[in-house]
């Protein structure tokens, strides 16, 4: 799993092990990889098989990770909308597609990936909203909107900013999203 | 609800391919799909549910805004006609909001779809080949009467909207659905944080705010989640952004 920032600070988070982590910092090195363009596209990208294509694709990275005896990699953004935090990276020494399961799974622990970089922990009430109404959902990323322009700062400040809120305030995310798109409350001193 | 002319049924086709060619904006275009498909046939509303790859539906596009709130619901409630066309992969068709049946198979859907004045429902399921990957909504504010001929169009048009998700062949299937699916809900995610942040800058609500973001798309002739994507990035950068409707 690698962290990105656009303006250019980068590096791999965590990785399951040594090679994997120097593979992951290959991206980096090179500049170029299925972990990059998915990034930069905001878009998960899939090559189930580092063939001739990928080859062509990306002439430097795919022959470097083919020669560690990777064979398929898939890149998961981590992101909430705007806000891009990095990439999951999944890799594998066969040839294939992965499984509808395998991928609902990376799926879901790219989006546990998200809370726990965006609280700095993973706290427990956010199983609690994962469940959440999906119509709390929307309400939820209005606020972030309201928020950035409220505070003149970035969008994902805007969301760490909420979250912190609603943690010290000890009230349901939804709730604060709620009272904020409602107009009820605001986050106008940058000091909260 | 009277059967669909050759006529605006070709010129949905023509905007559909068109839009299929040109640079290609996946939420635009389900949006514009639920605005024909709404235009098609007459009195109704539209909305469009997608699955990600856990089989969750989520909210992606409404002709207006009873059928976005209709299509919540559901997804609020887990029940409803479009879980049943998107778990059984079959059209439901022409279901009396008001009759005994449609409160047994979803009681809180039809009391709420009844109190917003709505008469009939039809849910059709998006598919592609053997999957089912989402689901449209046609909401009535008549007594529904879809013929068999209108059934098998507005089947079609979701097919095509199955169908759209694909526009890259060069790979296979399964992982460009996925791919596309993920780029989708993430737009949509985009889509709600930029109407927030456009709502706060003109003191507008967040409807008003979307139609804002839709219009300079429009003027601009730029793609939805592009703008949106500059609004909670760049906003500096659109400039005349609140220009007035009128003035074009």
């Amino acid at each position: 799993m690698s962290v990105m920032a656009d303006g250019g600070v980068r590096g791999v988070a965590a990785a399951s092990d040594p090679i994997i982590e120097r593979i992951e910092e290959l991206q980096f090195t090179l500049g170029e990889g299925p972990c990059v363009d998915a990034y930069a596209t905001s878009r998960p990208i899939f090559i189930p098989d580092l063939d001739e294509h990928a080859m062509r694709r990306w002439p430097a990275y795919a022959p470097a990770v083919h020669q560690q005896g990777i064979r398929a990699v898939f890149a998961f953004p981590l992101q909430v909308g705007a806000v891009r935090l990095g990439v999951l990276d999944v890799f594998r020494t066969d040839a294939g597609q992965l499984s509808r399961d395998q991928l609902g799974q990376a799926v879901m622990f790219a989006d546990r990936a998200v809370t726990i970089l965006l609280d700095g922990q993973d706290q427990l009430s956010n199983d609690q909203e994962l469940d959440e109404a999906v119509e709390h959902r929307a309400r939820l990323y209005q606020a972030q909107g309201m928020v950035m322009v409220q505070m003149g700062i970035s969008l994902a400040e805007a969301m760490v900013r909420l979250r912190a809120y609603a943690y010290a305030e000890d009230r349901p995310l939804s709730e604060v999203a709620a009272d904020i798109v409602a107009r009820r409350l605001r986050f106008d001193s940058p000091q909260l | 609800m009277t059967t669909v002319s050759a006529d605006s049924l070709a010129q949905v086709f023509v905007e559909v391919a068109d839009t299929l060619i040109d640079e290609f904006d996946l939420i635009e275009f389900l949006q514009m799909l639920a605005d024909r498909v709404a235009g098609l046939t007459d009195h109704a509303t539209v909305g469009i549910l997608l699955a990600d790859p856990n089989g969750r539906l989520h909210f992606m596009a409404a002709s207006d805004e009873s059928a976005k709130l209709l299509e919540l619901l559901q997804l609020k409630q887990q029940d409803g006609p479009c879980f049943d066309a998107f778990r059984t992969g079959r059209p439901v068709v022409n279901t009396d909001l008001n009759a005994p049946a449609a409160a047994e198979s979803w009681p809180q859907f039809a009391q709420h779809a009844a109190a917003l004045g709505f008469r009939s429902v039809h849910a059709f399921p998006l598919r592609l080949r053997d999957e089912i990957i989402g689901a449209m909504g046609l909401f009535g504010r008549t007594v529904g009467d879809l013929g068999d001929g209108d059934v098998r169009i507005v089947q079609a048009l979701a097919d095509v909207a199955a169908i759209s998700l694909l526009q890259e062949r060069t790979i296979s299937r399964a992982e460009v659905l996925t791919e596309q699916l993920q780029a989708a809900l993430n737009s949509r995610i985009v889509i709600e944080q930029a109407k927030g942040a456009i709502a706060q800058t003109y003191q507008v609500d967040v409807d008003a705010a979307f139609q804002l973001i839709r219009g300079y798309a429009r003027r601009t002739n730029r793609r939805l989640s592009e703008i949106a994507y500059l609004v909670v990035t760049d906003m500096p950068s659109l400039t005349d952004f609140h220009q007035p409707a009128t003035r074009r």
